[in-house]
């Protein structure tokens, strides 16, 4: 019993790095109706710039939760740089053209991203030193004591911020109805004197923003990151977005908890070599059983 | 051309100089390296002014060009040029080519190391050729397609190291076991639509690779196989001295021991292979399973409503491009005489899927010339292999953007109704 709500807290934990990154290809493939192979990768930038600008702060001796903040902020601020500029250069003049072209583009970014950042960065693992300490215990008088520890409290509380921040940015403000605008009908919304174009960029500002938020969560969860996080991350990603439902933000949110628990009870209690095996295989049944997810619209075909 | 446009692009110049700024600042300028116990942090400031600097440049050069409104004439002219040899003398090229293929081992300068290449491209050129019918004509996007090399591959392997089975046995069988691992993919997948099919092929392929990374009993886990048999030509070794009651190859024919002897039998052996690949694929073409796979491709639903089982035809598409796979896997694994799960990643089908993707999807002079430029070419920047590899995503991203069909592209279904008219 013990073990297992371990692995619930665990796999809450996960399911949340998950659900930010998951979140980037739902707006993206609700709005442009493309699967964005990179955002996996921007993913992975975003922690890099995360644990480069840890070190520099580490070294000026400010206390703790300013440089979270700080991180934060510059981590969001570049990584949205890399997402803006990948949908300009990449998808943008794609737009009208066959079906699979921008999803070949996209692939190609990944490679490009992803041997860009092992050429200017070196191919090793990049371990960082723990900033986190301690945690809360329970259940002290049993044989397996559960702990939470405060940094998975810290990732938990900063993705319930993050996602009520986001949730109101989509349903409140004009900016988010310009966005579910474009999703339904983009030359109705550009009738209607909405420029689509700038909104596209800033869906894809806003999902590189909450990777790369990610993509911190992960440096300071993990402590370890390499260039090639991006591809099982974004595929694990993926995944949590379909299986909630693609095109669905709290789908998102609901399939990236349900991949982060899937995983982490199948590391826990059937094997740790075939944990990715899991993840895909739950790709796999998903897409064949339901490919609509929990949360997501039929998708109907039309001549 | 106006002062205020000049200005007007020297200012978008230095927008995307800022842009590029945040871009290569934290990235390239600040990198980070492991000394003993912790990471530091070593500038690079040079290396960010120069990109920050060429992407100013190459900004402020292409607004000026698009001021005068002349388009890449360069480019432009190149690629029609090609469309037009691809139009008239495909037919001249492909003899050429492949008459240039047959004489090349014999050629003066013709050395090992090119015809390690030479084997190497023309594997890939199989490959894309094989994925050709599943990418070009079903045009159903597989990010797997190494699955079923790497399928073939261990079941030529396990097959010849357990059974003793010579080449020619085993490499039919390779052939179906892959075919049969296509069909086990394709049957619950292929209903889905063209990217969730990519994101499943993908999956698969990784499925795969861990599988056989972690099934020790099997396959020997990171480890590989070991002492996979050579081919015999029909029968004779190539060995320098063959066991009690053997002929060597040598021996039979009465020449000098040479290694060169199997390397060049190697050649013509993929060559052969990649031969009949093609040659079945344009004959399969022109039957109804072909025409059935090119009308998928333009319309699903207009054949949907004309009767054709997609599922169906999508499957045998699927199948026969995975038996060739599997040819080619097994022909790997005969070359190598080793093979471990590395060589079986995504980065090996990104690569075959950008063979086919750059040589224009459907066309089978487009495979060879897309292969030749990409294995060829860049194999002789070996030491370079990181900036290979960006180059070669680089080139996907920019084909894409300017010539969405490939190099040659030939998406022109091989029947219309009205002749040639559209």
């Amino acid at each position: 019993m013990e073990y297992f709500i371990q692995q619930l807290v665990n796999g809450i934990t996960l399911g949340s790095i998950y659900g930010l990154i998951a979140i980037g290809y739902t707006m993206v493939y609700g709005i442009i109706g493309m699967i964005n192979f990179a955002h996996g990768d921007i993913f992975m930038i975003g922690a890099f710039v995360a644990l480069i600008s840890f070190i520099i702060f580490s070294l000026t001796g400010i206390a703790l939760p300013i440089i979270l903040l700080l991180v934060l902020l510059i981590a969001m601020l570049f990584t949205a740089c890399y997402g803006w500029t990948v949908e300009k250069l990449a998808y943008k003049p794609l737009r009208g053209s066959f079906r699979l072209a921008p999803l070949i583009s996209a692939l190609g970014m990944s490679i490009v991203l992803q041997n860009y950042v092992q050429v200017s960065q070196g191919a090793r693992v990049k371990p960082m030193q723990p900033l986190f300490s301690g945690g809360l215990e329970f259940f002290k008088n049993s044989d397996f004591i559960v702990t939470v520890s405060y940094l998975q409290i810290f990732i938990v509380v900063l993705t319930i911020i993050l996602m009520g921040i986001f949730t109101y940015l989509i349903t409140k403000t004009d900016l988010g109805r310009a966005q579910r605008a474009c999703e339904q009908d983009r030359t109705m919304t550009a009738l209607l004197g909405i420029n689509v174009d700038r909104t596209i960029s800033i869906t894809f500002i806003i999902g590189s923003s909450l990777a790369s938020v990610a993509g911190m969560m992960f440096v300071l969860y993990y402590g370890v990151i390499d260039f090639y996080i991006g591809f099982l991350a974004g595929i694990k990603a993926f995944t949590a977005a379909v299986l909630g439902g693609i095109g669905s933000l709290p789908g998102a949110m609901l399939g990236g908890l349900l991949i982060g628990l899937i995983e982490t009870f199948w590391a826990g209690y059937v094997s740790l070599e075939y944990k990715d095996v899991a993840a895909f295989s739950v790709l796999i049944v998903v897409l064949i059983f339901f490919p609509t997810g929990f949360l997501g619209k039929p998708d109907i075909e039309k001549v | 051309m106006e002062k205020k446009d000049i200005i007007q692009s020297f200012k978008d110049s230095l927008f995307t100089g800022l842009i590029a700024l945040a871009l290569f600042g934290p990235i390239v300028g600040l990198r980070t390296v492991s000394k003993g116990e912790g990471l530091f942090i070593t500038p690079q400031w040079g290396v960010v002014f120069l990109l920050v600097g060429l992407c100013i440049l190459g900004r402020f050069l292409i607004n000026i060009n698009s001021a005068r409104r002349t388009e890449f004439k360069i480019f432009s002219t190149l690629s029609s040029k090609f469309s037009s040899i691809s139009e008239n003398k495909a037919k001249h090229f492909a003899i050429t080519g492949i008459l240039f293929a047959v004489v090349f081992p014999f050629l003066p300068f013709t050395d090992r190391y090119f015809m390690d290449v030479a084997i190497m491209i023309l594997t890939y050129i199989m490959l894309g050729w094989g994925l050709n019918i599943v990418v070009g004509l079903a045009g159903l996007l597989d990010l797997g397609y190494v699955a079923f090399y790497a399928v073939g591959a261990y079941s030529y392997a396990l097959i010849a190291t357990t059974f003793g089975w010579s080449f020619w046995i085993c490499l039919p069988l390779a052939g179906v076991f892959a075919a049969f691992f296509g069909i086990l993919l394709g049957f619950p997948v292929l209903r889905l639509r063209g990217d969730y099919l990519a994101i499943v092929t993908l999956g698969f392929g990784e499925i795969i690779r861990i599988i056989l990374i972690n099934w020790y009993e099997v396959t020997n886990g990171p480890d590989g196989i070991t002492g996979i048999p050579r081919p015999s030509f029909f029968g004779l070794p190539f060995k320098r001295s063959p066991d009690e009651g053997e002929i060597s190859f040598h021996l039979f024919f009465n020449l000098e021991y040479s290694t060169m002897h199997r390397i060049i039998f190697l050649y013509y052996l993929i060559l052969v292979l990649a031969l009949i690949t093609n040659y079945f694929t344009l004959k399969i073409r022109k039957l109804p399973v072909g025409r059935a796979w090119e009308a998928l491709r333009e319309d699903e639903i207009a054949c949907k409503s004309l009767g054709v089982n997609p599922t169906n035809t999508k499957l045998t598409a699927f199948a026969i491009g995975a038996m060739f796979g599997g040819f080619a896997g097994s022909f790997f694994a005969t070359r190598q005489a080793f093979i471990s799960p590395e060589s079986f990643t995504f980065i090996e089908s990104a690569i075959i899927v950008a063979i086919v993707v750059l040589g224009g999807m459907g066309s089978q002079t487009g495979v060879v010339l897309a292969s030749i430029f990409l294995i060829g070419i860049t194999e002789m920047f070996r030491d370079l292999e990181q900036f290979r590899m960006i180059a070669f995503g680089g080139a996907m991203v920019l084909i894409m953007v300017f010539k969405p069909k490939g190099i040659l592209a030939n998406r022109k279904p091989t029947i219309l109704m009205h002749g040639d008219k559209k």
